[in-house]
C-alpha cells in the first residue's frame, strides 16, 4: 500500500464499500425471505473493485454493469430508497419497478445499466466511449464483466474497436474464478484474461481485486490513459464472490472448497482498507463503526420506503415501449 | 416423473442408445444444469460426451453444427432461451440452411434445447417466448412440449431427427402442470397422467398435435404451458371445447386444426410470446386460408402484450385463464354459452 492516495479518498473508498457490502447483505435477506421478486447476485467480496474504480469517476462517466451490479451503481453514488424500490419492482424505483436487480440504471450517474445478459455491457460502453470521443466530452466509459463474460464474442468485438478507434474506454474485468458453477480453469485455457489485451493492441493489466488501494492506483492509471486520448486499458482484478451465484450460501457448495471461501475471506476488502486506516491513524474504531451504524441506518430507511411504495399500475406495463 | 427427469431420461435413453450423441452448454456437465435436466449424466457417460462450454452461445452452437455436419449427433443446451441471441446467426445462417445449400450433402442434424418462458419472476431476460424467431425460419424445426410424456416422446424424435431442432422447454411446467392461476399451490406432475413416462425408449412423430380436450363450441388452439391454462379457463364453465396441444410448431399438424376448427367453426389460439408476429399470427392466416367458410365468429388471438417481459408486473403480463376465458366468450358472443360463462368470468379471477 502506497502513500500515493489522500486520506479523503480512503475514507471515501471506504464508505462505498461498507454501503455495497450492508446494502447487498440486506438485499440477500429479502430474497431469501421472499419480500423481493426474482433472483439477486449479490457482490459481496468483489466490492474494492466498483469502489476503487468509481472514485475515479464523475457523473458524466459512464459504466456499464453486469447482473451482479448492486455494488456498482452503490459505488457511483445510487440512493438505496430507490434500489430496494427497483428490487421490490415498486413504481418507485430507479426504473418504476421495469428492469429490477438485473437491469437497474440511472443515467444521472452515468450509470448505463446492470445487464441481465453475460457480455452485454462491453459493446455499450464502447459506444459511450465513441460518443465521448465523437463529442470531445472528456468523458470516460468504464465497462465492468465477469472472467466468464471475457468469453462471449461481443467482449472481443468491443475490446478490438475500442482499440483500434483508440477510445476512452477501461475495461474492468473482475475476475472471481467463476462462470456460475463453472471454474475459471474449465472455461478458459488462460489464468489471466489481461493476457488478452495485446492481442487487441491495448494494455492489459493484473491487479489484486480484494485491495481497494491498488485498484485505485491501477483504475487511475487506466482513467488518465483513457481521458488523454491514449485509447483503452483492459484491468484484470483478482477477486471473489463469497456468497454463490445467486442468493446468499457461501459454504458447503459443490463446486468449490470451503477452504477457498475461508481463504479469500481472509483477505477481506473492507477489514484490509480498515486496519489500514486505524494504523495510520487516519480514522480511529469508533468512526469507522459510525460509518457502519449510519448506513445500517440508511439500509432500514430505504427498505422502508421500498415497502411503503405503490406497485406500478398496470397500464404502466405498456408504456415506454416506444418514445 | 416431472418434466425434467423424463428429459433427462430421454437424453440419457438417446446416450445409451447412439455413441454419437453429445451433450454440452453452460453448467450442463459438472454442475449438471441449472435447471438440473443433465444430472448424473457426465458421472455416466463421461466428461467427453457431456461437457461444460464457455459462456459464448454462438460457440456453442456453432460447435454443434460442425459436430452435426461431421458425424455426431450433438444436443445443445441454451440455459434460457432468453441467451440465444449471441448464437442465432449459427442457427440461421448456418443449421438452418446446410442442407439446401449443399444439395443435401452437408446437414446439421443436431438439437438445441432452451428452457422459456415466464412465470419465475426472471423479468425480461429469463423469461421470453422467442419461438416464432426460429418457426420463421425455413429449414428448422421447432418443437414445444407440455408435459413430461411429451417432453421424452418429442425430444427422442428431435435427437433422432435428420435436420436442426429447436427445442423449447416451458420451464414453469419443469415441476408442475402450471395452468396460470399463479396463487395457488401447484400439483405435482406424478398427479397427472402425463407425469406416468416409462422408462423405456420411445418416440413421438414430429408434426403430430394432440387433441387434449374434446368440445363442440369452440377449438383453442395452444402449446406449452397454455395448454394447461386453456384447460383451466373451460373449467366450470359448459363449455365444451377442442383444445388442441400443437406439440411441433414447425412441421404443423394443419390437418388437426383444420378438422377441428370445421367442427367447432370457432376459433381461440393463445400463446405467452407477445401479440405482433407471434405464431399465433400464422396459426390465424392458416385457420382463415382452409376454414374460412365454416368459421361463425372472428379469430381471437391471447398472447403476451407487445412488450418486453416485465419484472414486477409478471401476471399482467402472462396471459391467464381469465384473460382466455373472455376470448372464448368473444367468439361464443350471441350464443346461450357465452352470457353463462362470461358472468362466470366476472365473478372470477384477477389474472
Ligand atoms: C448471454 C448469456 N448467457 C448466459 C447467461 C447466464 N449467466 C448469468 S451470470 C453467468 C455467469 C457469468 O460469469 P462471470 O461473467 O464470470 O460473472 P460472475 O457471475 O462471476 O460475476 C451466466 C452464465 C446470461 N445471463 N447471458
Ligand atoms: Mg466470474
Amino acid at each position: 500500500m502506497t502513500a500515493d492516495i489522500s486520506n479523503k479518498t480512503l475514507i471515501d473508498m471506504h464508505r462505498r464499500m461498507v454501503r455495497i457490502r450492508l446494502f447487498e447483505e440486506a438485499a440477500g435477506k429479502l430474497m431469501e425471505d421472499g419480500k423481493v421478486p426474482g433472483a439477486l447476485h449479490l457482490y459481496v467480496g468483489q466490492e474494492a473493485v466498483a469502489s476503487g474504480v468509481m472514485v475515479h469517476l464523475t457523473n458524466k462517466d459512464q459504466v456499464t454493469s453486469t447482473h451482479r451490479g448492486h455494488g456498482h451503481l452503490i459505488a457511483k453514488g445510487g440512493q438505496f430508497d430507490k434500489m430496494f424500490a427497483e428490487l421490490y419492482g415498486k413504481s418507485t424505483g430507479y426504473c418504476k419497478g421495469k428492469g429490477g436487480s438485473m437491469h437497474i440504471c440511472d443515467l444521472e450517474l452515468g450509470m448505463l445499466g446492470a445487464n441481465g445478459i453475460v457480455g452485454g455491457g462491453p459493446p455499450i460502453a464502447m459506444g459511450a466511449g465513441f460518443s465521448a470521443k465523437f463529442r470531445k466530452t472528456n468523458d470516460v466509459a468504464v465497462t465492468f464483466f465477469g472472467d466468464g463474460a471475457s468469453n462471449e464474442g461481443a467482449f472481443h468485438e468491443a475490446a478490438n474497436m475500442a482499440a483500434l478507434f483508440k477510445l476512452p474506454v477501461v475495461f474492468v474485468c473482475e475476475n472471481n474464478g467463476y462462470g456460475e458453477y463453472t471454474a475459471q480453469s474449465n472455461h478458459q485455457a488462460i489464468v489471466d484474461v489481461a493476457d488478452r489485451a495485446p492481442g487487441y493492441g491495448m494494455p492489459g493489466v493484473i491487479v489484486d481485486g480484494m485491495d481497494a488501494i491498488a485498484v485505485y492506483e491501477a483504475a487511475g492509471e487506466a482513467v488518465a490513459r483513457a481521458r488523454a486520448g491514449q485509447g483503452p486499458t483492459l484491468l484484470e482484478c483478482k477477486t471473489y464472490r463469497y456468497y454463490d451465484h445467486v442468493g446468499v450460501r457461501g459454504m458447503g457448495l459443490k463446486y468449490r472448497s470451503d477452504e477457498e471461501v475461508a481463504l479469500w475471506q481472509e483477505r477481506d476488502c473492507i477489514d484490509r482498507i480498515e486496519a489500514h486506516l486505524i494504523e495510520q491513524g487516519i480514522s480511529t474504531q469508533r468512526k469507522l463503526e459510525n460509518v457502519h451504524k449510519s448506513t445500517l441506518k440508511e439500509v432500514h430507511e430505504g427498505i422502508a420506503f421500498a415497502e411503503a411504495s405503490p406497485m406500478p399500475e398496470p397500464s404502466a406495463l405498456l408504456e415506454d415501449v416506444y418514445a | 416423473m416431472t418434466m425434467i427427469e423424463a428429459i433427462r431420461d430421454a437424453i440419457d435413453t438417446m446416450m445409451a442408445r447412439d455413441q454419437r450423441v453429445v451433450v454440452f452448454g453452460e453448467d450442463v456437465g459438472y454442475f449438471g444444469g441449472v435447471f438440473r435436466c443433465t444430472d448424473g449424466l457426465q458421472e455416466k457417460y463421461g466428461a467427453s460426451r457431456v461437457f461444460d462450454t464457455p459462456i459464448n452461445e454462438s460457440g456453442i452452437i456453432g460447435v454443434a453444427v460442425g459436430m452435426a455436419s461431421y458425424g455426431l449427433r450433438p444436443i445443445a443446451e441454451i440455459q434460457f432461451a432468453d441467451y440465444v441471441y449471441p448464437g442465432y446467426d449459427q442457427i440461421v445462417s448456418e443449421a438452418a440452411r446446410l442442407r439446401h445449400r449443399s444439395a443435401g450433402d452437408f446437414t446439421a442434424p443436431m438439437v438445441v434445447r432452451m428452457p422459456c418462458g415466464g412465470g419465475i419472476f426472471g423479468g425480461q431476460t429469463h423469461s421470453q417466448s422467442p419461438e416464432a424467431l426460429f418457426t420463421h425460419v425455413a429449414g428448422l424445426k421447432t418443437v414445444m412440449p407440455s408435459n413430461p410424456y411429451d417432453a421424452k416422446g418429442l425430444l427422442i424424435a428431435a435427437i433422432e431427427d435428420p435436420d436442426p431442432v429447436i427445442f423449447f422447454e416451458p420451464k414453469r411446467l419443469y415441476n408442475g402442470p402450471f395452468d396460470g392461476y399463479h396463487d395457488r399451490p401447484l400439483t405435482a406432475w406424478k398427479q397427472h397422467p402425463k407425469g406416468a413416462v416409462p422408462e423405456d425408449y420411445y418416440s413421438i412423430e414430429l408434426g403430430k398435435a394432440e387433441l387434449v380436450s374434446e368440445g363442440d363450441d369452440v377449438t383453442i388452439i395452444a402449446y406449452g404451458t397454455l395448454v394447461h391454462v386453456a384447460l383451466a379457463a373451460l373449467e366450470g364453465t359448459n363449455i365444451s371445447a377442442d383444445v388442441i396441444d400443437l406439440r411441433t410448431l414447425v412441421p404443423l399438424d394443419l390437418a388437426a386444426i383444420e378438422a377441428s376448427v370445421q367442427k367447432t367453426g370457432r376459433c381461440v389460439i393463445a400463446h405467452e410470446a407477445t401479440y405482433t408476429n407471434g405464431y399465433g399470427a400464422e396459426l390465424a392466416a392458416l385457420v382463415q386460408e382452409t376454414c374460412f367458410y365454416h368459421l361463425e365468429a372472428p379469430i381471437e388471438r391471447v398472447t403476451g402484450w407487445d412488450t418486453p417481459y416485465p419484472h414486477a408486473q409478471e401476471w399482467d403480463y402472462f396471459p391467464g385463464p381469465a384473460r382466455l376465458e373472455k376470448a372464448i366468450c368473444r367468439v361464443l358472443e350471441g350464443t346461450a354459452l357465452a352470457e353463462g360463462a362470461a358472468a362466470q368470468a366476472n365473478g372470477g379471477a384477477n389474472q
